[in-house]
């Protein structure tokens, strides 16, 4: 299933962009959870010399503050800043973003976060509650049922096609990944020599697809799909082997490339090989 | 057509529109991918004035450059390239926020005190239903006190129940001691604005659990102060209660508010789609509710450290009712558009 998603810039132009998968954020979520019980761990053993000094209280206080801070602040303050991403989304390459294309707001941060209140704070304490009554030796149908109502909450992204979230849904929101890429070289340019020359008949095999299709096996550079592809190619069009297996497909790359632009010119664009060639 | 095209090819070095493309714009494209590599790995403020001005026209372009190629090019890499250079320029002009300091001023401002006059309706609903739950465990309560063990969780009352004597109840209103006064702040600040978010959030199952959360909450009250009433300690109590209630309660009221306002834009959205009613209450609520966590900031200082140090009961009064009055003004005051 595709996670590419069309989204429209202000300006008008769609961006397709990539969502994150349900599994890169469950582990996003990991790593945040491991972060912030690693500070708090630390902050303990830290505090532990400190709470033997004298200013107890106020080492008390920051504590409790700290931990409501950590709980709640970790991620909405986080989203809020300019990555719009927490340290675990990072790590993962996803980012939060409004679905509207507008900016992202702080009220919109606040909603996705506070529903992690039910979305993983209610199903855990319902589990919680669950085991303590198996052990207990008390009623267990009461909480097994609020579980499994929670549940639904906690499995929300697994049911609709945006990976959304709760908070998602309630905010406006969701989370896509963060693809960065350099410029690949032009295949076509920067050839001094002449090329070879291929006939109409030649050119009309392929369309769009099997030209970007070409286009990844010359980029790849591995030798053996390039002579398969180069033998393919002869084959069907009837051309002789020279031996130079890259030249040629450069060569009729440019050649089909060039073809199939003037197409799209004339407001033609051949999609693959089974679509009708029309000039 | 065809047979002039075959003859071109042989003789020069083609020019496919992506060449032509990449030609003119690509010292444009790398500008743009420099500065936008500059502000991820920094950010903003790593820019000079100059290339700030330029960043949107440059990102601009590259937008066009996308569209152009998109129609014209089928060189695939140069559109990945440009979707994936847009797409970072685009998080880097729409997706960051003003300064935090700007729209932290805008919440106090205006974002805040709007938030809640949105949800004045189910303020009120809020209101009246801690109201009704006062009201009845206090008859409850007040007909027969074996009620009040029945609403009351073990540990909450702490001593404060039906059994115990008059002198016991008033020293639990007046006894100050001052050690600890910032810590119990603490603690009944983070708790209840736990409470507060759980209340807000609990809302998107169509509003139901938030009733019987703000139902529960003054079905707690009401048991609490009966048991006082009942003992001739109704002003007192009253007292007590008052110079952080009205901010205290306020907040729960106002956090179930908000709960409600989400639970009703998902069950009844009206003219628009549901998804977009969610959206709009979902974003105005939550503002509402983070305004009802600072109030709980607020109130877990009068409580904590007001109540201990104030024992006089016109003062608590006197605290409480500005409180409540100045809460009110913030809110509620017309403001210009």
């Amino acid at each position: 299933m595709s996670l590419r998603r069309s989204f429209v810039t202000p300006e008008g132009v769609d961006l397709k962009i990539e969502l994150g998968s349900a599994g890169s954020r469950a582990a996003a979520f990991m790593l945040d959870g491991i972060f912030i019980i690693g500070i708090i761990l630390a902050v303990r053993l830290l505090l532990g010399s400190l709470l033997a000094a004298r200013q107890i209280e106020a080492v008390d206080v920051l504590w409790r503050v700290g931990v409501f801070i950590l709980r709640n602040g970790w991620f909405i303050l986080f989203e809020m800043g300019g990555r719009g991403a927490t340290p675990g989304k990072r790590l993962m390459g996803l980012r939060v973003i409004a679905r509207d294309g507008a900016r992202l707001t702080g009220g919109a941060v606040i909603a996705r976060n506070a529903m992690r209140e039910i979305e993983i704070v209610l199903p855990l304490s319902y589990f919680g509650a669950s085991l303590g009554a198996m052990f207990l030796g008390e009623d267990v149908l009461l909480p097994l049922l609020a579980l499994g109502w929670s549940m639904i909450f906690l499995f929300f992204p697994l049911f609709n096609r945006d990976r959304l979230r709760v908070g998602d849904l309630l905010a406006g929101t969701w989370v896509v990944r963060t693809v960065r890429g350099s410029l690949g070289h032009d295949l076509v340019a920067g050839k001094e020599s002449a090329r070879r020359t291929f006939t109409d008949a030649a050119l009309g095999l392929y369309g769009v697809y099997e030209l970007q299709t070409l286009e990844d096996v010359l980029r790849g550079g591995r030798n053996d799909a390039i002579a398969t592809v180069a033998w393919t190619i002869r084959n069907k069009a009837g051309i002789a082997d020279d031996g130079d297996d890259f030249g040629f497909l450069s060569d009729y790359y440019a050649a089909l490339c060039a073809r199939l632009e003037r197409g799209l010119m004339l407001g033609r664009r051949r999609e693959d090989k089974f679509a009708a060639s029309r000039g | 057509m065809t047979a002039s095209s075959s003859a071109i090819l042989g003789a020069q070095p083609i020019l496919v529109n992506a060449t032509r493309f990449r030609k003119a714009h690509e010292a444009e494209w790398e500008r743009l991918e420099y500065l936008v590599s500059r502000i991820e790995k920094r950010s903003v403020r790593a820019l000079s004035d100059e290339d700030l001005l330029v960043l949107p026209l440059l990102y601009r372009s590259a937008l066009s450059s996308l569209s152009v190629a998109r129609e014209t090019s089928l060189d695939r890499a140069l559109i990945s390239y440009l979707e994936q250079l847009c797409t970072r320029a685009y998080f880097q002009i729409y997706g960051v926020p003003t300064s935090a300091l700007r729209q932290l001023g805008r919440f106090f401002a205006r974002g805040w005190p709007e938030a809640v006059q949105a949800i004045w309706r189910e303020t009120l609903v809020s209101f009246l239903l801690t109201v009704a739950g006062v009201v009845v465990a206090y008859i409850l309560v007040n007909s027969d006190p074996i009620w009040f063990y029945g609403i009351m969780p073990e540990g909450l009352a702490a001593g404060r129940d039906p059994s115990a004597s008059t002198e016991a109840l008033r020293a639990t209103l007046y006894d100050n001691h001052h050690d600890g006064l910032a810590s119990a702040a603490a603690f009944l600040f983070t708790h209840n604005a736990q409470i507060a978010i759980l209340a807000f959030a609990l809302g998107f199952a169509f509003g139901v659990p938030t009733v019987l959360v703000i139902l529960y909450n003054g079905l707690m009250l009401g048991a609490f102060l009966a048991v006082f009433v009942t003992k001739g300690l109704g002003w007192n109590v009253g007292g007590w209660l008052m110079i952080h209630g009205t901010t205290e309660i306020f907040a729960i009221v106002l956090a179930g508010g908000a709960g409600f306002r989400i639970g009703m834009a998902i069950a009844f959205p009206g003219r628009v789609s549901r998804g977009d009613s969610a959206i709009a209450a979902g974003r105005s609520a939550a503002t509402a509710m983070a305004g009802a966590v600072v109030m709980l900031i607020v109130a877990g200082l009068l409580e904590g450290i007001g109540r201990q140090t104030v024992t006089d009961d016109w003062t608590r009064y006197g605290i409480g009712l500005t409180m409540l009055i100045g809460w009110l003004v913030y809110f509620y005051m017309p403001r210009k558009a």
